[in-house]
């Protein structure tokens, strides 16, 4: 019986007058789907208009679209087979109307590519191929249509057939078939062959019918974003099961906030006995066993299988705003539920649909596809795209307006969960006897923490270790934490994954905080190229956290290559390399700017004594007491 | 997940989202087998309850059947129902043909109401199956502050997101049931046991596919006098359901203009 008759979502999409509409209409009429007078009032417009008889006008019912003969705006319709029904997305292909291209494709199962045989493969041929990758659409068919135009040419078939798989391929798409096709004789569509006798692969429809629904994957991680919370008579949290299963007596995590609670009831109204257990696709309500505060926006996730807790991450994403995106633009980002407001930090590569080339570029125009870095104002629960794609996702909005989308990558970024939850319970702080001006009127200066960060080989450690010394000359108590020392006892076991060297920072961090409390002049010489590491040991640090920016650029640090690790960088011998392979985000507002490229050791030294004179001095009390 | 549970969480989730982001918002409730439906999955999405008022734009000419029926479920459904009055046709735009200056009363009371009260979203019963126009809506749709329909210029909307901020002035209406087809919202009502107006099962070999006003609806010939035949006769029929629907027929355009005036 049909009510259980599955349901495939197909876009057809393609350049602009490829004939996507004619052959939706050619399709719907061939299978006997149009109802009773439609295509006679189809014909009575066109022959108002005084044009020849127009498949297009099936779905093109907006009368601007007639009367330019373009389809403006994505449309559906229905029909069904003896094997299943179907939802028919009819996807614009002018440019101008990207953005309701990409509402039509991102809601398909499958999509058709629709490819003129005269024209041949096109610029939305191409962009569009890339995009239905990138919104998740995994099923590709191409219709070469139009070949009557070409007198059913074998040849000009097998031409366009060979490039536009050979374009598909360098994304990493394989089309299942690739067709040729006339959508207005109605050749190949629905009928066999038609003009081309030569032909004995499927049809459009054929091939349709092999197309696969899209099922979640088994065995993804439970991931439930908060919607709303009801207080009707009870708490409810509401939301979908983006992927994985929950159950009633699951032990759950919400994040961000790291908060956990034990699932006491699914909810369900109108469900009788009520539900013990729920699936990804499943709009749900659940109640908790305690009351553990909770808003829209936290993502819920069993204990051991949590979301990445970040707040900069990579995106691969495509741009439909209306003014380009360069560095430093400030946009909300919705991820399911949640919202932030992000900061474009890097744009790495832009992305040629075209050729699939990259290049670097300062800015990403409307409709283009790049590479960025993002760094939102607090933290995020999402997911690498591979591992999780609903979570793995994002829109982003420029004013009112949603303006792109993305997929998300944390390659060479940590996930940050570890490095913000405390652990211990029933902690509290004790007060100190003795003040921070009692101890810095004893030393003659302030505690406090000089926080070096640069490149590899831009002077760090020289800087350290030569500023202690004029420093400790100077009657300061003073101490270096250097990266290779820490690694021998305090971080022996950490080892270099991103979150591994986020949690050496952090330790670093933290120490060098309670040796500035205990009075004492800290210099610490770390790479440490993150932004959200530095921001964590400045708020370990407090008031007493100095970032000097030790500034060398990447040409002459590579070149000075103390310790020979740029050229095993290079070599490949070592992987994600700051500089080379992984990001270095250098510091936007440093207290100071030491440029080892431009001045002599000695005159940097100088320079930052000369800060720390400056900055720490206290004049001593001698005689405390009499 | 069967294909009617996939269409309920995805109104479900609309609904909470519309619940969630619009600060004053209101349900259209036309008392047609789609509204029903639409009642029915606000109280799946709100475990039982409506947290919001039902309205009911009231052309004064539905069926007798109709207003029975509205009485009955408002109080068994406990919806908080508002009605809303429509202004005679001779204060509506002469150069629409009859029937769809007809309909237009029911834009201008919607309107009217929306201003009195000062909703800033309405949901709407409208599915994408029913007619062209509808087919290009979006879930959340924007509408300028005379209730205008910018068709060229909708929001994308994709992977779950739909826009939900705009400039001030603007008023959103959201269609919950925009994915849902005709014969869907029957084997919907059946499996659900929703109530139903009678006058869509055949008395005298007649049904009304599609409720409206009395003077602009017609019925088809059909001996579907219960739900399992109106499925069955929905399998097969080659004739569209808003057929008997006089406004979508007089002119290549009217529809349309109806809608972007703000018609639902």
């Amino acid at each position: 019986m049909s009510a259980h008759r599955e349901h495939l979502k197909v876009a057809v999409v393609g350049h602009v007058d490829h004939g996507k509409s004619t052959l939706v209409g050619r399709l719907l009429h061939d299978t006997g789907s149009l109802p009773d007078g439609k295509l006679e009032a189809i014909q009575e417009v066109c022959r108002r208009r005084g044009v020849s008889f127009e498949w297009a006008f099936l779905m093109d019912a907006l009368q601007a679209e007639r009367d330019q003969g373009v389809t403006i705006d994505t449309s559906q319709i229905w029909f069904h087979t003896a094997k299943r029904n179907y939802v028919i997305i009819d996807a614009p292909g002018h440019k101008e109307f990207l953005k309701n291209m990409v509402t039509g494709a991102a809601a398909s199962d499958a999509a058709l590519l629709i490819i003129d045989a005269e024209e041949g493969v096109r610029e939305q041929s191409r962009r569009h191929g890339y995009l239905l990758h990138l919104l998740g659409v995994r099923q590709v068919a191409v219709a070469v249509n139009k070949m009557d135009l070409v007198g059913y040419s074998r040849d000009r078939f097998a031409a366009i057939a060979d490039e536009y798989r050979a374009y598909l391929a360098g994304i990493g798409v394989t089309p299942t078939f690739v067709i040729p096709v006339s959508a207005r004789d109605g050749a190949n569509v629905v009928a066999e062959r038609g003009g081309a006798t030569w032909w004995d692969g499927p049809t459009v429809l054929e091939a349709l019918e092999q197309f696969k629904i899209v099922t979640e994957p088994e065995g993804l991680p439970l991931r439930m974003p908060i919607q709303d919370v009801y207080r009707f008579d009870k708490r409810v949290f509401a939301g979908r099961i983006e992927s994985g299963v929950l159950r009633v007596g699951d032990r759950i995590v919400f994040s961000p906030s790291n908060r956990t609670s034990t699932i006491r009831s699914i909810e369900a109204w109108h469900s009788d006995p009520p539900p013990t257990e729920a699936h990804a696709g499943q709009s749900i309500g659940f109640t908790l066993d305690d009351q553990v505060f909770a808003e829209r926006g936290e993502v819920v996730s069993h204990e051991q299988d949590a979301p990445v807790e970040t707040d900069v991450f990579r995106a691969r994403l495509f741009w439909l705003g209306a003014r380009p995106l360069t560095r430093d633009t400030r946009l909300r980002i919705k991820l399911n539920s949640a919202e932030a407001e992000v900061r474009v930090q890097e744009i790495e590569r832009v992305i040629d649909t075209g050729d699939l080339s990259t290049a670097g570029s300062d800015r990403v125009e409307r409709n283009a596809v790049a590479e960025v870095v993002l760094q939102a104002d607090r933290m995020l629960a999402l997911d690498e795209f591979s591992t999780a794609p609903a979570t793995g996702r994002f829109v982003l909005v420029d004013g009112y307006d949603i303006s792109g989308g993305g997929i998300v990558s944390m390659e060479g970024y940590a996930d940050q969960r570890q490095l913000t939850t405390v652990r211990a319970s029933n902690i509290q702080w004790v007060e100190h006897a003795i003040s921070t001006e009692a101890r810095a009127r004893r030393n003659g200066h302030g505690g406090g923490v000089l926080w070096l960060t640069g490149l590899s080989g831009a002077g760090k450690s020289t800087l350290a270790v030569a500023t202690e010394r004029r420093l400790f000359n100077l009657g300061f108590q003073v101490y270096v934490l250097d990266g290779d020392n820490v690694r021998h006892g305090l971080n022996a076991d950490l080892g270099f994954s991103p979150e591994e060297r986020a949690e050496n920072i952090r330790r670093v961090g933290e120490v060098g905080a309670l040796m500035a409390n205990a009075g004492i002049l800290v210099i610490t010489a770390f790479i440490s190229p993150y932004r959200s590491d530095r921001e964590r040991a400045r708020k370990a640090a407090g008031a007493g956290f100095h970032e000097v920016f030790v500034k060398a650029d990447l040409a002459v640090c590579e070149s000075r290559d103390p310790k020979g690790l740029y050229a095993k960088a290079r070599s490949g011998a070592i992987k994600e390399f700051t500089g080379v392979s992984a990001p270095y985000e250098a510091p936007e507002s440093p207290e100071l700017v030491v440029d080892t490229a431009a001045l002599e050791v000695d005159a940097c030294v100088d320079a930052i004594v000369e800060y720390v004179r400056e900055q720490f001095r206290v004049a001593p009390v001698r005689a405390a007491g009499g | 997940m069967d294909a009617l549970d996939a269409l309920e969480s995805q109104s479900i989730y609309i609904f909470r989202e519309a619940f969630n982001r619009i600060d004053r918002l209101a349900m259209l409730w036309s008392l047609g087998k789609d509204s029903n439906v639409m009642v029915w999955l606000a109280r799946k999405a709100f475990f039982g309850r409506v947290p919001f008022p039902a309205l009911h734009i009231d052309t004064g000419k539905k069926f007798p059947e109709m207003y029975e029926f509205r009485d009955r479920y408002a109080a068994e459904w406990g919806l908080d129902l508002i009605r809303g009055e429509c202004p005679p046709v001779e204060e509506i735009d002469p150069s629409l043909p009859p029937a769809a200056r007809s309909a237009a009363r029911k834009t201008a009371g919607l309107k009217r109401l929306l201003a009195e009260r000062g909703y800033t979203g309405v949901v709407a019963g409208i599915r994408r199956d029913e007619e062209g126009t509808r087919a290009k809506e979006r879930y959340f749709s924007p509408r300028s502050g005379s209730g205008q329909w910018d068709v060229r210029e909708q929001p994308p909307e994709f992977w779950g997101q739909f826009n939900t901020v705009f400039p001030p002035g603007t008023h959103l209406r959201i269609h919950p049931l925009l994915h849902w087809t005709e014969i869907d919202i029957w084997r919907y009502t059946q499996r659900e046991r929703i109530p139903t107006v009678p006058l869509y099962f055949s008395r005298g070999g007649k049904r009304y596919r599609s409720l409206g006003d009395q003077d602009i609806t017609n019925p088809i010939d059909s001996d579907a006098s219960t739900l399992e035949e109106v499925i069955e006769e929905l399998e097969t029929t080659k004739i569209a359901e808003r057929s008997g629907r006089a406004m979508d027929h007089e002119s290549e355009d009217a529809f349309e203009r109806l809608r972007a005036d703000g018609y639902m």
